[in-house]
């Protein structure tokens, strides 16, 4: 067990390593990020800002409460630049081009292999903004924060990751019948954009949607709640068993549609 | 000890078919008809371990559909494959370990970085030790004729380095099955000949299988004593090239230079010919044939150049393909 896992970190420390150093072959790239990092975080303050002028709430959030929220949307954010966007993106290359040959060759699991083989920094600023923020809006409040506020955070954040990851290759994963997925995610990513404010600032219709079809609430409220100290324990563990189901649906899914795999001609 | 034994290999594909044009699009948007397409039909082979086996056939006979299936990349339609001891398809880990997959118009390694970062990944997914590694890239290194071409980014290779390293990244776990399609695509002829010398080098140190598609004949004569004829998914010959050659064509071709000059006609009894000039014909004749035709022709006209060869295999190849197609 302990060999395997250290031949896992070995594994990640170089796909991190050889994906860094391709991306900063091209270092205009780093600069327009960071760039456009810093005004999509200023704009959504502003934005928030506006809801909160009149002294009036958002959906009973107070304002340091919702810039907790934002801080976790655009934390999860710099998450998906890094790590879905760039691992997306090679899948859909490698069912176009036949190169997923390779990769199912390989000894190992192709599902960690295809999501961890490239990373991108350049949501680093967006993961350091979005922490940031988070930071800033605790700060702001009154309340702080317990060790086991503390906890139920990492552990909500934790299944915020997997439920997002979880979605994202599901949807990668149809590129196996349909090769190109492009626009799927845009669809997913702008239902995400919901994230920003706390889900009960929408109308119960929307409310009910976010919670029980696309699990949106648990990827930025139930965290916020729970460093706010308005979450419980009950709320963590369906938070973390929602995760574990997403992901177990990511993992047949994967497998089921590898069987339909016909490779590229060449 | 057999390496590869297939039996009763088969694979059919569903195909969807589109009209041309608009109203074709919109059809096939609403009503998709698909047709099967039997690429590979019920073909039975098996190789020992150490073969070097040539696998030819046209476009779209189903070689790059068996290759895959011999891989586990593909699940066969019916037939069992054993390669090296295990069921491809399940592709376990153990199984992996043994086989590589070099495909010449498709590359693995980072475009945009020296080959030697692809290589280290290699050997992290292989678990090959960091002494191993290091020593394996030197003894394959040397032997494929690379240094510092490991070191520049891979987009700033040219096509027979790019190849080379290739190669070296697929066999950094030392497999003992390898199954090659089109390993020298596009190369010159100089990377060609060092990458069949190294395949040929490989073999020899390593005992390794190796099962290759090529288009350039010259890998198959130069590589494999024992050629596949896949046509149409069904295996035409299995044997040797020379028994190909045989099989193939009933001629041999005879070029003859004369110091004089003579009439066409005077030839046409000897044999079919195929080209001819002034002091020069090219005649194709029946194989029993040849010594008292030759015999003859020596007798009455003054040959000062005389050459007896088997007519190319791609031409004997070709035609063959082309004579099946028009059945």
């Amino acid at each position: 067990m302990w060999k395997l896992f250290q031949s896992i970190i070995i594994i990640l420390k170089i796909f991190a390593k050889t994906s860094f150093s391709s991306e900063v072959e091209y270092r205009l790239n780093a600069f327009v990020e960071l760039i456009s990092v810093i005004g999509n975080l200023l704009g959504s303050i502003f934005i928030l800002s506006l809801f909160y002028s009149s002294g009036s709430t958002l959906g009973g959030w107070e304002w340091n409460s919702s810039i907790v929220v934002l801080g976790i949307y655009i934390f999860l954010e710099g998450f998906i630049i890094s790590l879905l966007q760039p691992s997306l993106t090679s899948l859909v290359k490698h069912v176009q081009n036949g190169t997923l040959d390779f990769i199912l060759l390989k000894p190992m699991d192709t599902q960690f292999y295809l999501s961890s083989r490239s990373i991108s920094p350049w949501g680093l600023p967006s993961i350091i903004g979005g922490f940031s923020l988070i930071i800033w809006g605790i700060s702001l409040g009154s309340y702080n924060p317990t060790l086991i506020d503390l906890m139920m955070f990492l552990s909500t954040i934790v299944s915020s990751f997997i439920i997002l990851y979880s979605l994202w290759f599901i949807i990668a994963t149809t590129s196996i019948w349909f090769v190109k997925v492009w626009n799927a995610t845009e669809v997913l990513r702008a239902t995400l954009v919901a994230g920003r404010y706390p889900v009960s600032a929408y109308p119960s219709i929307l409310r009910f949607l976010f919670t029980v079809i696309l699990p949106i609430t648990f990827l930025t409220t139930v965290p916020a709640q729970s460093v706010l100290g308005m979450s419980s324990i009950s709320m963590t563990l369906s938070s973390l068993f929602l995760a574990s189901i997403f992901f177990s649906i990511s993992r047949i899914f994967w497998s089921f549609a590898l069987r339909f795999y016909t490779s590229a001609s060449s | 000890m057999i390496s590869i034994d297939v039996k009763g290999l088969s694979k059919n594909y569903q195909i969807a078919e589109k009209e041309p044009g608009l109203r074709g699009s919109l059809k096939y948007l609403f009503l998709r008809t698909s047709r099967e397409v039997k690429a590979v039909q019920g073909i039975n082979f098996s190789i020992n371990e150490g073969e070097m086996v040539g696998f030819i056939g046209p476009n779209g006979a189903g070689k790059t559909t068996t290759l895959k299936m011999l891989c586990g990349l593909i699940h066969p339609s019916s037939g069992l494959i054993s390669v090296a001891g295990y069921k491809p398809q399940r592709r376990s880990p153990k199984f992996l370990r043994k086989i590589t997959l070099v495909m010449g118009q498709k590359q693995q390694l980072i475009w945009d970085l020296p080959p030697i970062e692809s290589l280290l990944v290699n050997a992290a997914i292989y678990g090959i030790s960091e002494s191993e590694t290091k020593r394996r890239i030197k003894n394959l290194g040397e032997m494929l004729e690379l240094d510092d071409e490991l070191y520049r980014p891979v987009r700033k290779l040219s096509l027979g380095q790019r190849m080379k390293a290739e190669l070296l990244a697929s066999l950094l776990h030392l497999p003992s099955v390898l199954f090659l399609d089109e390993p020298t695509l596009g190369l010159d002829v100089n990377s060609q000949i060092r990458v069949r010398d190294f395949l040929l080098e490989y073999n020899r140190k390593y005992g390794a299988t190796i099962f290759l598609t090529s288009h350039y004949m010259a890998d198959i004569t130069s590589l494999c004593e024992r050629v596949l004829v896949l046509h149409k998914g069904n295996l035409f010959h299995d044997g040797s090239m020379a028994s190909l050659t045989e099989k193939l064509t009933p001629y041999r071709s005879v070029k003859i230079e004369f110091s004089n000059l003579y009439p066409l006609s005077e030839f046409r009894k000897y044999g079919s010919i195929h080209e001819s000039n002034d002091h020069y014909v090219h005649l194709l004749i029946p194989r029993e044939r040849v010594i008292p035709n030759i015999s003859e022709i020596l007798e009455k006209y003054s040959v000062t150049d005389l050459e007896i060869k088997d007519p190319p295999i791609e031409n004997l190849i070709s035609r063959l393909f082309l004579k099946d197609s028009k059945k």
